[in-house]
This record gives C-alpha cells, structure tokens and sequence, in this order.
C-alpha cells in the first residue's frame, strides 16, 4: 500500500512547505520590490542637453525618477509644442526667459512656492526679480543659469583688442568668414548694440529699425554662411568660420575645452544675456518630484552640473553654486571667468550695464524682424 | 473607324489595382488636399486655427525674398541637372557599350550601395574632403595652390546634389542606353559616321526618353532637397526648402510653409509634365 501525504498550502505544514513558500517568497521579492517604488517618468520639455546623463543620470539613480526629454530649438518652437499638445504633457519647462511671459499669459505653467527656492542666495538681484518670472507677486519660473553672447571669434585671426568691438566682424581679412547663428534675435540684437542703442537695443522705433537693418546689410558680403548648432560648431572648429555673429561661449565654451583656438569675448558696446528657467508645466501630476528636481538643480551640486553642461556651458546663478564650482572644478570656473575680480566675471558685466537680457522687440513685431532675417539671407 | 470594345467590370483585376489606389488617396491626394486647405489657415497664439483666408498667399507673393529664393533654387536645380547629365554620360556610355554585362551588372549594383546609407552622413563626410584643411586643399597645397573655399558656396551646394543624385542618373542612362539596338550603332559607323556624330545623331536621339526622365529625377530631386544647401551652401542664399524651415520655425507659420510648398509642387508638376511631353512626342513624320 502506498503512503499518501496530504499537500497544499491547507494541508499539514511540513519543513518542505516552508522551504516552498520561502523561496517562492524570495524569488518574488525583486518584483513586490519593483512594484512598491516604481520608477517616476518626468516629461521635460527643454533644449538640448538639459536632459543627458551628465546632468540627469545621478538624480535619476537616487531618486528613482526618469526623465524623458523632449528637445526644441528656439522659443517659438517650444511655445508650439505646448500649444499643439495637451495640459499636462509637460512636468518640467526649461525656458529661455522672455518666453516665459508668453507661457504664463498662455496658462500654460504653474505658479512655483517661491519658499522652496534659494531666491535669497542668488547672485544677482535682478536674477531674484528676473523680469517676467512674476506675476500678480506669484513665482512662474526659477532661474536656473546664463550665458552671454558677444563677438566670437578665431584667435588666429580676431586679436583680443580686435574683438573688443563688433566692427571686427566688418574686418576685411574676414571677408566670407563670418558666420551667423541663423536666428535673428541675437543678432539683430548685436547689430542693434553696435549702433549704440545700450539698454534700448530691443526698443527700437523706425528710425533706429531702419538703421539697425542697414548696419546688418553692409555686414552680408562678410558673410560665408548661416547656422544652425551643429553648423556653427563645425564653422568654427574647422576654420571655414573665423568670427561668429549671434552666439557666445555656450558654443565657443565646449571648443575651447576640446583646445581648439577660439573664444568669445562681450565687446565695448554691450553684449546680451540668454537666460534659462524652469517652470512647471500647468496640469503635471507630478509637482512634488518636478520641485524636488529644480531645487536640485539650484542647489550647488545642481549648479555645478548645469555650470558643466556637456552640450553647453552656462554659469551659476547662485552664491552656492559659484562658491561649488570654483571648488569643484577652478579650471572650469576660470575658463568662464566665474571667479570674483575676473576681467569678464558675467556678474561684473551686469553690474557694469554691459550686458542686456534677450527680449523680444518691442516696437516691432518678431515677425518684421523674420521677414528682414530672410530678406537678409537672400540679399 | 474601328470602336474601342466596352471595357468590362473585373472584380479580380479591381482587387489588385485597390490597394496602390487606396495608398494614394491616403498618402498623396490627402495630404495634398489638406495642405491647400492648410495655406488659407491662420495661426493665433502658435496655434492652427481652421479659416479661409488669402492672406498667407499675399503675404509670401509680394515678400522679395520669395522670389528671389524661387528662382535662385529653380537655377541651382537647372545646373545640378545639368552637370550630373554631363558628368553620368561618359560613365553610363562606357557601361551601356564598352563594358561586358557582367561588369555592368556590378557597376549598377556599385551605383546603388551609396543608397544602403544615410544621405545626411554621406553629406557630413564632405566636410573632411572640402574644407579649408580638409584633403582636396591638403593635396593641392603639395603643389602650392590654394587653400580654396568649398564649403558654404555655391560649389559645395553642388556637390552635395551630385551626391545624392549622379549615382540614380548614371544607372538611368546606362539602362536607357543598354537597351539601345547595337546594330542601329555599328551601321552609323559603317556608313561612315564619326563617334562624335554618331553619339550625337543616333545614340542620344535614342536615348531620348530615359535622358529626359533621369534629368527630370535630377531636377525634382535636387530642387526639393534640404541637406546640400543647408550643410554645404551654409545656407546662402536659402532655397525653397530651406525658406519652408524659416518660416516654420519663426511663429510656427505653417500655412505659410504649406503656400511655399505647393508653389514647389506645382513647379515640378509642370517640369515632370512639360519633360515627359517632350520625351513622348513624336517627330515630324513618325507613325
């Protein structure tokens, strides 16, 4: 006669029952474990780079959230995608800053609990105060780095004295070798400078438009090309480009430290500040973990990483942050002049008036400026 | 006068026609139709909005610089069709009659691997040969000529249009004259025709209709390409295509970009047409 033993998990316990339900319970484990913290998507909507490992990758390793970066070039395109997508496709904006008016106007951001940020530790007032990050005394948009745009240029050919003022880019060796950043903001903005127009370069009225477009026409026979990022890039490191309209050390920056021999410099007449903010998209569901992020990123370990951008550098906004960065990395901090007392420190140029936050015309529409840009281009 | 029979209804041969005929509704008459209706569109707040207005089409009609890149990129189109017909003709002449047909089977297929690529890296690699310290400039240096400007011209425009289309024009001449009668050709020369006057007054003639259609291939391919004059004509001055990424770009003006692009579409309907007209004429006297 056969012994027979009752099985199942109502039958007798027995050691092999509990071997059983043991292992089965710890082969689980890694799945209850997965299903407890699963990881967090974050939609960020931003230029290039802001979402690449350099930045992201040890955030995302320690707080358990990814980030799927959608990219844009230009603050109309940006504007566009949110508009042509639903609320709340968004979590994270990074935006150039006087688009972020637009965005608020347009409902399409959050406001932003100013107390979560170290508004008190910026390194300018105006970054506190930045213009239209606020509204109705509600924060839309936390300021999160710069960068300036001036005369970029080719050492071999564009002495440091030469590049102090536009005019070199007129300079008859470079005839053909000038190049434009093919967006017409920041340089009609710089040809604007270059006819003394300072701090009402974007408030410009018929008369100085008209002159504004004539300064940039006499510039067309310099001119060898119009780029997008990846064409400026490549202008200037293989020397087809030897002076460059329209840009500053966000592309020179990353050359540089590759030891190529360019650089770029804010001339006499003034330059112009890009300005980078987060917001939180309006009808994000994750608040908490997008918050968590930007204070991130404003604190130092966050303004060390953006100051660092591997696609391109911009400079720290915070006390902290500067104060990180010359620890972590002088040469960086010393490149890009951030370091008290430095000829081209981007806090003394401001303090100096020299440099002028990008905006959009004021008296014109941005759609006379795109119409003169393409007359331009085919002149 | 003999009468056509009445065609009959074939649910057979209507079931293999379906599928091309439905593929083209949906992917080329749609879109069309849809981009029409998109030029009279206005854009508020970077956003379509359904209208029936004119005032895209006026807008781009009476902009200068509309013209000036129309006819800028029909001219760069015209040269490229020119120089890659002129280029192919002795590499597609040396195939079609001097080269065995095993040669030419390899040749054509050799034609064809620059396609199993990329044509935006193919367009990219030009930077190393054509700058300024690139290799054409390296070698001409070794006998002291140069350094010359390539890129961001005119010249580095054109090569990037040969790039993407002597290859399809070669194998298109080479096929159109492979076909060719050989007797037609080695009785010219027996009657005393010189190779000249023979390629001339019986090999082109001949080859007529595969010519027009290669260079109508070149045209329609080179007027509506982006990468050449955007990478290696740095953009100036900006063709048509180039003008649909402007004007996109600022304002997110797409029904402005859809007016352009059905000016395009319309230019190369009446070439396609005009060419294949001329390639199916009959001469004075055929049957």
């Amino acid at each position: 006669m056969t012994k027979t033993t009752k099985s199942g998990l109502m039958g007798t316990p027995t050691r092999r029952h509990a071997l059983k339900l043991g292992g089965a319970a710890v082969l689980s484990m890694p799945f209850v474990n997965r299903a407890w913290a699963a990881t967090t998507e974050i939609n960020m909507l931003a230029w290039y780079g802001h979402g690449e490992a350099d930045v992201v990758a040890e955030y995302e390793a320690a707080n358990n959230v990814k980030f799927v970066p959608k990219y844009y070039a230009g603050g109309d395109n940006m504007l566009a995608l949110i508009a042509q997508s639903p609320a709340g496709t968004y979590d994270l904006i990074l935006s150039d800053a006087e688009f972020v008016q637009q965005l608020n106007a347009a409902g399409y951001i959050d406001p932003l609990e100013a107390s979560d940020y170290p508004l008190d530790d910026m390194l300018h007032e105006d970054f506190t105060n930045f213009p239209g990050h606020w509204a109705d005394g509600k924060l839309y948009s936390m300021m999160l780095r710069g960068g300036h745009l001036g005369v970029s240029y080719n050492k071999n050919s564009v002495s440091e004295e030469e590049a102090q003022s536009y005019s070199c880019f007129w300079k008859p060796e470079l005839e053909g070798k000038v190049g434009h950043f093919d967006w017409h903001l920041p340089n009609l903005g710089m040809m604007s400078l270059y006819n003394g127009n300072g701090a009402s370069l974007w408030d410009l009225d018929d008369g100085k438009w008209d002159a504004v477009q004539e300064t940039t026409m006499g510039l067309r026979k310099q001119v060898g090309g119009f780029f997008d990022y990846g064409g400026t890039f490549n202008g200037l490191k293989n020397g087809e480009m030897q002076a460059m309209c329209g840009i500053g050390d966000w592309i020179t920056g990353v050359l540089e430290k590759d030891g190529a021999p360019v650089a770029s410099t804010i001339p006499k007449e003034g330059g112009i500040q890009f300005t980078e903010s987060y917001s939180i998209g309006k009808g994000s569901e994750k608040v908490a973990e997008v918050t968590k992020f930007i204070q991130y990123m404003l604190s130092p370990e966050g303004q060390v990483k953006t100051a660092q951008m591997a696609a391109y550098p911009g400079f720290c906004v915070t006390k902290a942050g500067r104060a990180a960065l010359i620890a972590a990395d002088p040469a960086e901090a010393k490149r890009s002049h951030q370091m008290e007392g430095m000829a081209n420190d981007p806090i003394a140029l401001i303090n100096e008036g020299r440099i002028h936050y990008r905006d959009i015309p004021q008296q014109q529409s941005l759609e006379d400026w795109n119409d003169f840009w393409s007359e331009y281009k085919n002149a | 006068m003999p009468q056509k029979p009445a065609r009959k209804f074939s649910l057979y041969a209507m079931t293999w026609r379906l599928p091309i005929i439905v593929w083209q509704l949906v992917f080329f008459v749609g879109p069309v139709l849809f981009m029409i209706a998109m030029s009279f569109f206005l854009v508020k707040n970077y956003r379509m909005t359904e209208a029936f207005e004119f005032v895209n089409w006026s807008k781009m009609m009476s902009r200068g610089y509309f013209w000036d890149s129309y006819w800028y990129t029909c001219l760069i189109a015209a040269v490229s069709t020119v120089c890659a017909m002129l280029l192919a003709f002795p590499a597609a002449f040396a195939l079609a009659f001097r080269a065995s047909d095993s040669t030419r089977r390899w040749a054509i297929f050799l034609l064809i691997i620059p396609f199993f690529t990329s044509y935006l890296v193919r367009t990219f690699s030009w930077f190393v040969i054509l700058s300024e310290s690139g290799v054409v400039n390296a070698m001409l240096g070794y006998i002291g000529l140069g350094p010359f400007t390539m890129l961001n011209t005119n010249f580095g425009t054109l090569v990037g249009y040969m790039t993407l289309t002597l290859p399809l024009v070669v194998i298109l001449q080479t096929i159109t004259m492979a076909n060719i009668d050989k007797t037609l050709v080695e009785t010219a020369r027996n009657l005393g025709c010189k190779p000249l006057a023979t390629i001339w007054q019986v090999i082109l003639p001949l080859s007529k209709t595969g010519f027009i259609v290669a260079a109508i291939f070149c045209f329609i391919l080179s007027f509506g390409d982006f990468v050449a004059p955007f990478y290696l004509g740095g953009s100036q001055e900006p063709t048509l295509p180039i003008l649909i990424l402007d004007t996109t770009k600022s304002g997110q003006q797409w029904p402005r970009a859809a007016v352009v692009a059905i000016i395009m579409m319309g230019t190369l309907f009446t070439i396609a047409f005009a060419g294949i007209a001329l390639a199916y004429r009959k001469r004075k006297g055929a049957k």
